[in-house]
């Protein structure tokens, strides 16, 4: 739920989302829902010579499970921030 | 919300975990995100001969299967000569 609200915190940012097919795809993050299917907006595909696939797609929708890794903006995440707030999420699950 | 609400009625490109790619016009969706595409067809990427338009009709995507829908600029994509485009086709989901 965290990660949610982060990700909720980033739209109009600009992320490279890299997924679990080796496809890298940069963007306009436009929305995330619960389980972190992602919008994007202006879309470029890294490598295009390599993969014209998606030549004519300006904006897409990304399934949350395929995700691998999210490159976030650094100057638009509170790192100190972030880290305290997973470590008492982690500490409050484990009080349950 | 990320939803697909925006696509319905849009030509959209549907990449699958199997890395098969699939255009059509989205019917219909759900929250599972399941698609209904009517008028689709697959395109089939090789290195040896052009791009290979397989007619499939009405299909249903489940969503598990979905990697990614895009809304494709219909002007663009008519504008692109599939016959001379060469590519790999997409790899697969790897865990």
């Amino acid at each position: 739920m965290l990660i949610f609200s982060v990700f909720k915190t980033l739209t109009d940012q600009q992320v490279t989302v890299e997924l679990k097919n080796d496809l890298s795809i940069t963007g306009t993050l436009k929305s995330v829902d619960q389980f972190l299917n992602i919008r994007l907006d202006s879309i470029k595909v890294l490598d295009e010579a390599r993969h014209p696939h998606m030549m004519a797609v300006k904006n897409c929708f990304i399934r949350g499970s395929v995700v691998r890794y999210v490159q976030l903006p650094a100057e638009h995440v509170d790192t100190q921030l972030l880290e305290d707030a997973t470590r008492r999420e982690a500490a409050a699950q484990q009080k349950r | 919300m990320a939803s697909l609400q925006g696509y319905v009625d849009h030509r959209v490109l549907l990449i699958l975990q199997d890395g098969r790619a699939i255009v059509g016009v989205m019917a219909g969706y759900d929250q599972k995100s399941n698609v209904v595409l009517s008028d689709s067809k697959e395109r089939v990427y090789s290195m040896e001969e052009g791009v290979e338009e397989i007619p499939l009709g009405l299909y249903l995507v489940k969503g598990d299967q979905i990697v990614l829908i895009g809304e494709l600029d219909e002007a663009l994509d008519k504008a692109v000569d599939l016959s001379t485009v060469r590519a790999e086709p997409l790899p697969p989901i790897r865990y």
